[in-house]
């Protein structure tokens, strides 16, 4: 039976397909919403420290200094200034899709609380730059939004004053203005940086730079824009007017029409409803966490390859508390542990080879999957096999269902990632009655616990330690990534590496015939 | 797939997700306000009347407080709510209560209301009762006004003189 994908799950990973086929899953879009969103801050910044220079940031000044570097300075200023908007823009389609992404894959409950919880109001800190950036143009739009933002400041019980009585005819200064420049210049990008940090601050190697080949594409397609349709403002801002028409940035101010309709307190309301409401969804309903990992500390000698790998920077090295020769020693905390068990597969003691002690044990385990029952259960779906061509498939419980491949000639073992795979785990099942492995998982690119996929690949590369061995049988070995989704595509593959392992046998037993013949000649 | 095929994609990919960016960046337009319309927006900041009036201590009561705390009046700090009615030629345009600001209710209050009007040449009666203790409108001003389209009107009010300013 195949696992059930409810419908959003399903559409988003029918979407990121079309991306896969489109730019390789290592340039996939889709796997790299945060950089790329990182990426298009950097836009902003580098075209803003531009605009700049030749901004006036005074009342009388503002309009006319960016229309000079919209017509007059086209080629340079205008350019900058469009790509300051538009990678702007960008930037809050990529979060909006990076939120998108993590609800409809479940990634956002369970140890995953905190990087939902300080997203959110990360994306309000971006909303708030570009309003005060739509501000300082100085155009009937940025009027428009001084006008409604000061109303909704004004709303606030904690003001005192009236902010919006400032921009009646007569009444405005350069100091509110100039307030408003070193806040969209300086005071709330730092916010900004603080907010970033705070949401990957539960996550190690956290990759902040997107692929050069989508920074590329993302830069010529933003340039492009640019170039084709160049930024430009409204009429200039007039205190006695009101603007009629306005052509709003909808991603950063669709909630200003709202206030038309409705009083500023009541606008309030709703967003910071809607703000609370998508802060505690990680525990609508919560998502149960496995237990920690645990170290055993007889086994572990303090390498620190685990908290290395460690995704979720759960794990840390300190001095030794025991009495062992070992200068070092692991301890997890288990707040942050997302107990996928990638830790496992680093331990250099979770080879099943060893039978030291009665029961396999390792420096670093999980309590409710030992080694020890991967071993024993690598055993018994082995010792199940009665087919010619006898496959052992390892796969992973967030990816596409085992079940299903179950026969005589296929065995299958599904684990917390794929990243909890000790190499020497294919050997054993090689040396214990496989004929071939095969390594199935989430998605190239998408591993659910982040770097599990990574991990192992590195490890079979010999490129991480503990390494697959050189003498290791990598003919009979092969890694093929299917979501819940791709079940009809991991079958085939199955089948092809069954017909290649089949072949393999073969030509092995031809070979030894030979052998033998030539023996008994001889 | 191959990587050269790949880039036809791609172009089609950054070209759908540019449109997109450059569509929401100024579109669909909004109108705030229909090209016939202009916008009355009554804003003033002004503290009401207190709640009681002062009144004047006899010397017994003088006498029961410390020294340095001997002021001949006694004023109670609350002030009353701000109540101002916008008229449009003889209709209710907007009305608002402000209560006073403050622990005490002893702060002045902010007002800051608008409503957008048809253009043209109106009739526009302000009415306000700043004291609790006063039955009907304590300052009444009517102005014929003509408004051109997108003109923004202000009310103002000026505490000192007790005058509304229509301008």
């Amino acid at each position: 039976m195949n696992k059930r994908v409810n419908p959003i799950k399903r559409s988003y990973l029918l979407l990121e397909e079309w991306f896969t086929v489109s730019f390789g899953a290592d340039w996939n879009p889709l796997y790299h919403l945060g950089t790329l969103a990182i990426f298009f801050f950097w836009v902003v910044l580098i075209s803003g420290l531009y605009l700049f220079i030749f901004f006036d940031t005074s009342i009388a000044g503002a309009y006319a200094s960016v229309e000079y570097m919209t017509h007059e300075q086209w080629y340079a200023g205008g350019v900058m200034r469009s790509l300051h908007r538009y990678a702007s823009d960008a930037a809050v389609v990529t979060i909006l899709l990076h939120m998108f992404r993590e609800f409809a894959l479940d990634r956002y409950r369970g140890f995953r609380w905190w990087s939902w919880l300080t997203g959110v109001p990360t994306l309000w800190f971006v909303i708030t730059v570009g309003i005060t950036g739509y501000w300082l143009v100085w155009d009937e739009l940025g009027l428009y939004v001084a006008v409604l933002s000061s109303q909704l400041m004004d709303s606030l019980p904690v003001m005192s004053g009236s902010m919006a009585r400032d921009f009646l005819a007569g009444q405005l200064t350069d100091r509110l203005f100039t307030l408003m420049g070193f806040l969209h210049l300086l005071g709330q990008p730092i916010l900004l940086v603080f907010a970033i940090w705070l949401h990957v601050n539960r996550l190690s190697h956290v990759g902040i730079t997107a692929p050069r080949g989508l920074a590329v594409g993302s830069l010529l397609a933003l340039l492009v824009l640019s170039l084709l349709a160049p930024a430009t403002s409204h009429a200039p801002a007039e205190l006695s007017k009101v603007p009629t028409v306005l052509h709003l940035d909808w991603f950063y101010l669709n909630v200003y029409p709202l206030l038309d309709k409705w009083p500023a307190s009541q606008v309030w309301m709703l967003t910071t409803s809607v703000t609370l409401l998508l802060m505690i969804m990680p525990w609508l309903p919560p998502k149960k966490t496995g237990p920690a990992a645990e170290v055993h500390l007889d086994e572990c000698n303090g390498c620190g390859q685990c908290a290395e790998d460690c995704p979720f920077d759960a794990i840390s090295v300190q001095a030794r508390s025991d009495d062992a020769r070992w200068e070092n020693e692991v301890v997890v905390n288990p707040a942050q542990c997302a107990a996928c068990g990638i830790c496992v597969g680093s331990c250099h003691s979770s080879n099943p080879f060893r039978h030291a002690k009665q029961t396999l044990e390792t420096g670093i385990d999980m309590p409710q999957f030992p080694i020890e029952e991967v071993r024993a259960r690598t055993d018994a779906a082995l010792a199940g096999l009665s087919g010619d061509t006898r496959i052992m498939l390892f796969g992973c419980n967030n990816a596409a269902d085992l079940e299903e491949f179950q026969s005589q000639d296929v065995a299958v073992l599904s684990l917390f990632c794929t990243g909890m795979i000790p190499p020497t785990l294919v050997e054993y099942a090689h040396r214990h009655g496989a004929d071939g492995v095969f390594i199935t998982g989430c998605r190239t690119g998408d591993c659910y616990y982040r770097l599990g996929n990574q991990w192992l690949d590195q490890r079979f590369k010999g490129r991480r330690k503990p390494a697959l061995r050189q003498r290791a049988q990598r003919d009979r070995i092969t890694v093929y990534r299917a979501a819940e989704t791709d079940t009809a595509k991991l079958r085939r593959r199955l089948a092809e590496f069954q017909r290649d392992i089949a072949a393999l046998k073969q030509e092995e037993s031809a070979a030894k015939a030979r052998q033998d013949r030539e023996a008994s000649d001889a | 797939m191959r990587k050269v095929l790949r880039y036809p994609l791609q172009a089609l990919n950054y070209t759908l997700f540019m449109l997109l960016v450059w569509y929401f960046s100024a579109a669909p337009p909004y109108a705030q306000l229909q090209p016939d319309q202009a916008v009355i927006t009554v804003a003033f900041s002004h503290a009401g009347e207190r709640r009681e009036e002062c009144r004047q201590l006899s010397r017994e009561e003088l006498d029961k407080l410390p020294p340095n705390m001997r002021a001949p009046m006694d004023c109670p700090r609350e002030r009353s709510p701000v109540m101002v009615q916008l008229l449009l030629d003889g209709k209710l345009l907007l009305e608002e209560v402000a209560r006073a600001p403050g622990l005490y209710d002893d702060l002045g209050v902010d007002i800051y209301r608008s409503a957008k009007v048809p253009a043209g040449k109106h009739t526009l009666a302000v009415q306000m009762n700043d004291n609790v203790r006063v039955e009907g409108p304590t300052y009444t001003h009517e102005q014929t006004v003509t408004l051109e389209p997108a003109q923004l009107l202000v009310v103002d009010f000026n505490s000192e003189t007790g005058s509304f300013i229509i301008q």
